[in-house]
């Protein structure tokens, strides 16, 4: 069980990727945009390199890893094969048995033939007819065959045969996809070809033939990436969302990994639901994704727009941009707007937790609740109260803030008892409604109106006073909690930080600061202040009744935070010197998506438990306090740029679920142990051999039952903790490589790995 | 992967009244039959034997009408001048009547001259009555004194001067022969037991009493007068239950439904409301052209009577009950087919498929999962849909604007079918929940039909009709 990675450090590893440990480390010193390893070489594997000297071109050569002994090799010997070719790794493939390469660049298209040494280029026309657009995306070759499939920018698929000849080669084009085709994959047999794109539908093509095809619609987001199992019982699919979907050969979702769901935009901000303490955003398109931080698992994502998503580019489809959870989490208040910039489409949406069904319910649906955006939102937090005193505000660009209360509705045959309805509009010198907020005790409501900040008296509605900071509109508001309640703390757009005494009505102090965040810690008097300045962002965390901060965290990260949360802890940290950090965990979201968060712990600390996790970590920066989480998501595209990918395997992925299964299986629902037996001794057989998906569960089985030889339970956990991370790290990618199983190799084309280092 | 969601259809929450039990039950009455009298009706009393005849006093007659009849079955017009209140007698065979002149007429229902005649009121009668014994008479008149007569020997029992106005309405207990109660425009309903001498009770209803009616249980009184109609409760000494101000103009004319659970008042304002009698809150109404004076159902509500001031009587009939078994039903499977498998227990360790839910999809939910915009749009524009379910079809058309393709649906349509998407768009256009989408609408025909304008009649009309709709709706 090994696998190759390669980096734009430009070293390939050779990892043991059961246990997690680098076996061998080849420098090659060029920065490694893909790779391709072959069956029939074992000792050289194909890299994708810049050609040196000029920009933007790039060579595919040959690199011999020498067998020497040690960790650290050189592997000098280059041999260019290919000159000019794509940067991605799905513009270059091996034609059957290896015998040549091939590999598409705009609209050429080159053959290698490696035995005769024989290159031939082929070239489409360029011109962009009728929508027709001739771009290769993608390519693949048959298994059998000397045939190749390449996708194209306007949705075609050609089929190459004949390629020997320069003149006589013949295509033949499917066309179903409206965009660009995104990959294309061979079954094994090659009888069947599979492809995918923007419309998010695998579609799966006969015998190469157009009229005869199946479909798999409604995968949830854009392909990225389809990859057949070895075997040929189950194909993968690769979405932009970071998600990757297992199908069955006879096209039937069997199931999906995904962790925290990348969304276009994320919108509703960091919530986190106080029923689950899950982290709520934006997931899908029009859904809600419930994350969980403990388990990094999606625990559930809730659909709000409730309408088919149409996967095509230009349309004005409408998203969720607010979401508010009551005290309790019993309500949920979403707000969705169409795309369109003079005329929102907008909905409000009451949601009520249902405990039997153990999911929210649609409970009022308003239209147009605002005749503008709405730019904030938020419950009255009074948990003493119970739930019929919530009250739910809501800000808009149309200058005024609406107060929506719950209404009981008398009709005893009325199908729900309660709605909401406006109960009070409210404006202040038609100055557009930027935030709102609840103090502690919610007696008072802020609500800033461009520079101004005005507080009101949530029972009679009367405008209390108002403060101001010239110049600059408000940009965040909160209340202070506990001790600090009678301080408001207020940011602007011109870089001030304000705190304001509610008792005197006057500003306690002030401090130039361009705060982005403002988050106040539900729990403590903390309030964390993320500033963003010079390209860096920095962490500030203060109490309102001090202006001296606790505690500076300067160069947080090198990206823009847009959005912060507290999140409470299960049980208080014993931390000495984070005191603020004792109760709840703060997590931060940058511009590109990546959740991040602060640890108390020093580097070492939190590598003791798994000794084999600093393989992973020995590239993440050592700086003295922050050091981030391995939660780092980066996006897809961004992946595509720097590392070439193939996703082959996912076998590490099923197992471990697969393994809690067998594990926690009844011993009186297992069959005989005499019927066992023999499957599990043909598994150790053949998974050795080949490590079919069918398998997948008797191999587990037998790790699980090495792993209880070893009587090294330790070891196991270590390995899942290092899944675990692995697979947030990496595209993981198995493959075995086992000297006695040569042959059994050779039928077996993609292999590949790349691995990403975590930066 | 997830399935295909239907494209949601805003449901806009009725205004207006909600439907209610009550609502269907008195809507069950066909449209009303009208028949004209000499005079306004102050008096319209229902037979209580079958076959239900009704007798209306009208002027100087009375008419009785049979159930159906739009004609009298029989009349008494042996009155001088204008005749009061005629009543049935609880066996529906004497009609008693009183009259301007203050006499009052005893007539059976089957002979025509009057079998006794009662004097002794010196000023109109406008109140007579039989108590539940059958043998004796109540009266009340203009004179201020309410009166008590013998059948037989058609003389007078007693006579109660106790009220200080006109005596205009009274009814008699059922529960009891010897009590009867009358109302005054002196503001007071009096109770009289014919044992004593002197009202047994006096109610101050605080304005003119119109009408007067007991419960048949004879615990709860009712007295309509004013705008009030007010419910005592006699047992307890004439306290006030409730008092009920529904009608902005006089009450003339109470009724209870043969259950009892609904009251009916009948007023000037030209409204009957309909109460329930243990909430006490109107659970209906219906409306008359002009204003009502007196008001009857018959037994088992068939039939609701309404007398106006300008003669005019509106009788209205229950619709019969819908047999709703149809001849032709869809043969069912046998019932044997219909079970089998279904009983059937998995045992512990049978493995269970379950067979997938089919979701039903509505057909432009079908067209519109496989992209056909075209044929979509032609679903939800068949008549029935557009005519019945409008926000349907705007459903439809929104979801096409979101996907960009509406305005390829739109095009390349025939005359006909132009023309049925424009009478939609001019129809609709205007309400207010669809106004958004049906301005694109309008928008993209017009721009796509716009070279094709004048080569059909049809068509320019509609967008003429367009046109004014979207204009009257700007002024």
């Amino acid at each position: 069980l090994q696998l190759y990675s390669c980096s734009l450090d430009g070293t390939i590893k050779l990892w043991d990727f059961m246990d997690g440990i680098p076996i061998k480390t080849f420098t090659v010193g060029t920065k490694l945009l893909a790779l391709y390893t072959l069956a029939s070489a074992e000792d050289s594997v194909f890299v994708v390199i810049p050609k040196k000297g000029e920009r933007d071109t790039f060579q595919l050569v040959s690199v011999e890893l020498t067998k020497g002994v040690g960790q650290d090799l050189e592997g000098k010997e280059l041999s260019v094969v290919l000159d000019d070719v794509g940067a991605s790794m799905k513009h270059i493939a091996f034609g059957r048995e290896g015998a040549y390469v091939v590999s598409v660049k705009d609209v050429n298209l080159q053959v290698y033939f490696f035995k005769r040494k024989l290159l031939n280029r082929f070239s489409l026309s360029t011109v962009k007819t009728k929508g027709g657009d001739n771009r290769f995306s993608c390519v693949v070759c048959h298994p059998k065959e000397d045939c190749i499939a390449t996708g194209h920018a306007d949705g075609k698929i050609r089929l190459w045969r004949n390629f020997h000849h320069k003149k006589e080669y013949t295509y033949s084009t499917l066309h179903w996809h409206h965009d660009i085709v995104m990959d294309l994959a061979f079954s094994m047999e090659g009888t069947r070809l599979l492809s995918g794109g923007v419309e998010s539908v695998l579609v799966q093509w006969h015998n190469e033939s157009s009229c005869q095809k199946d479909f798999l619609p409604r995968l949830g987001s854009p392909i990225e990436y389809i990859s057949m199992s070895s075997d040929g019982v189950l194909c993968c699919t690769l979405h932009t969302d970071n998600r990757i979907s297992i199908i069955n050969s006879n096209l039937r979702f069997s199931r999906s990994i995904q962790g925290l769901i990348k969304s276009r935009d994320v919108k509703t901000g960091l919530v986190v639901d106080p029923r689950t303490k899950a982290l709520v955003l934006n997931g899908e398109p029009g859904h809600l994704q419930f994350y969980s931080l403990q388990s990094d698992q999606q625990l559930f994502s809730l659909d709000i727009v409730q309408r088919q998503y149409i996967h095509q580019a230009g349309l004005k489809q409408s998203d969720l941009v607010k979401v508010a959870f009551s005290a309790r989490g019993t309500w949920l208040a979403t707000v969705e707007e169409s795309e369109e910039v003079a005329d929102p489409e907008l909905q409000l949406k009451l949601w009520f937790y249902n405990e039997e069904i153990q999911s929210f319910e649609l409970n009022t649906r308003i239209n147009t609740p605002h005749d503008n955006h709405i730019t904030d939102m938020c419950f009255r937090d009074m948990d003493e109260l119970g739930d019929d005193s919530l009250i739910l505000v809501t800000t808009g660009r149309d200058c005024v803030f609406k107060v929506w209360v719950m209404v009981e509705d008398t009709d005893p045959e009325a199908q729900q008892s309660v709605s909401w309805s406006c109960d009070f509009v409210g404006s202040y010198h038609n100055y557009q409604a930027t935030n709102c907020c609840f103090s502690e005790d919610g007696s008072l409501l802020a609500v800033s109106f461009e520079e101004t900040v005005t507080v009101w008296d949530s029972l009679t509605w009367d405008l209390k006073c108002t403060f101001c900071h010239p110049p600059g509109n408000i940009r965040n508001i909160c209340f202070g909690r506990l001790t600090c309640s009678k301080y408001l703390i207020g940011a602007t757009d011109y870089g001030f930080l304000c705190c304001w005494n509610l008792l005197t009505c006057a500003l306690e102090w002030s401090a130039h600061l361009n705060v982005v965040v403002l988050q106040p810690d539900p729990l403590s008097e903390h309030i964390a202040a993320v500033s963003w300045l010079s390209k860096e962002s920095s962490l500030f965390v203060f109490k309102p009744n001090e202006p001296r901060p606790i505690y500076i965290q300067r160069n947080l990260c090198k990206e823009k935070i847009r959005l912060a949360a507290f999140v409470p802890r299960d049980e208080p940290e014993n931390t000495e010197k984070y005191l603020w950090l004792r109760k709840s965990q703060l997590f931060f979201l940058t511009d590109t998506q990546e959740l991040m968060t602060l640890s108390t712990k020093s580097l070492e600390e939190r590598l003791t438990p798994s000794s084999k996790q600093l393989a992973v970590e020995e590239s993440l920066p050592v700086t003295p306090f922050s050091l981030l989480l391995g939660k780092h998501r980066h996006q897809q595209a961004q992946e595509d740029t720097d590392f070439g990918k193939l996703v082959v395997h996912n076998k590490q992925k099923q197992a471990s679920p697969a393994v809690k299964e067998l594990l926690h299986t009844p011993a009186h629902v297992l069959p005989s142990a005499s019927f066992l037996c023999t499957i599990f001794i043909n598994s150790l057989l053949i998974s050795k051999e080949n490590k079919s998906a069918e398998e997948v569960a008797d191999e587990v089985e037998m790790e699980s039952e090495k792993a209880e030889d070893d009587s090294d339970e330790e070891d196991v956990t270590a390995m899942e903790q290092e899944d675990t991370s692995h697979m947030e790290l990496l595209g993981e990618m198995t493959c075995k490589l086992s000297k006695s199983q040569e042959k059994e190799l050779r039928k077996i084309r993609k292999m590949d790995y790349s691995w990403l280092s975590a930066l | 992967m997830a399935a295909y969601k239907p494209v949601v259809v805003q449901a806009c929450p009725k205004l207006g009244e909600k439907i209610t039990q009550d609502t269907l039950y008195w809507r069950g009455y066909k449209t009303p039959v009208q028949i004209k009298e000499f005079g306004a009706i102050n008096k319209i009393d229902f037979s209580p034997v079958p076959p239900y005849n009704y007798a209306v006093t009208a002027s100087s007659r009375i008419h009785i009408y049979g159930r159906y009849s739009q004609e009298p079955i029989k009349t008494f017009s042996r009155f001088r001048d204008a005749a009061y209140c005629a009543t049935y007698r609880d066996d529906g065979r004497l009609l008693v009547a009183g009259s301007e002149g203050g006499g009052i007429c005893l007539f059976d229902v089957n002979g025509k001259a009057p079998l006794r005649q009662f004097e002794g009121h010196t000023k109109p009668v406008h109140l007579v009555g039989f108590l539940s014994d059958k043998y004796r008479i109540f009266s009340g008149g203009d004179d201020y004194s309410s009166n008590l007569w013998d059948i037989p020997s058609a003389t007078e029992i007693i006579s109660y001067s106790e009220h200080t106005d006109y005596v205009r309405c009274g009814c008699a207990s059922k529960v009891n022969a010897d009590v009867f109660i009358t109302g005054s425009y002196d503001h007071t309903v009096k109770l009289f037991d014919a044992r004593t001498k002197s009202s047994a009770m006096t109610i101050e209803h605080g304005h003119p009493v119109e009408s007067v009616l007991l419960f048949p249980s004879g615990g709860l009184l009712v007295s309509a007068g004013g705008r009030y109609v007010k419910v005592w409760d006699v047992l307890k000494g004439g306290q006030l239950l409730v008092s009920l101000k529904n009608h902005h103009k006089t009450v003339t004319c109470l009724c209870l439904n043969s259950s009892g659970q609904r009251l009916l008042s009948g007023s000037l304002d030209r409204h009957v409301k309909i109460y329930s009698t243990t909430s006490y809150k109107v659970v209906h109404s219906f409306n008359y052209a002009t204003s009502i004076l007196s008001l009857a159902l018959s037994p088992e509500d068939e039939t609701i009577v309404v007398g106006m001031t300008n003669g005019v009587l509106n009788v209205k009939h229950r619709k019969p009950e819908e047999k709703n078994e149809n001849s032709q039903k869809k043969r069912q499977p046998a019932y044997r087919t219909y079970v089998k498998g279904r009983t059937y227990m998995p045992k512990q360790e049978d493995f269970c498929v379950s067979k997938p839910v089919k979701r039903v999809l509505r057909k432009y939910d079908k067209l519109l999962r496989s992209f056909q915009s075209s044929k979509a749009l032609d679903a939800v524009m068949e008549p029935p849909i557009m005519l019945h379910t409008p926000e349907v079809t705007v459903a439809v058309m929104q979801e096409l604007h979101r996907r960009g393709t509406l305005r390829s649906a739109l095009a390349g349509r025939d005359e006909k079918q132009v023309n049925l998407l424009l009478t939609f768009v001019a129809r609709r256009v205007i309400e207010p929940r669809f106004t958004p989408v049906l301005v694109t609408v309008a928008d993209m025909i017009t721009d796509i039909y716009q070279p094709v304008v004048g080569q059909s009649e049809i068509v320019d009309k509609q967008f003429l009709k367009l046109q004014q709709a979207i204009g009257k709706e700007i002024d």
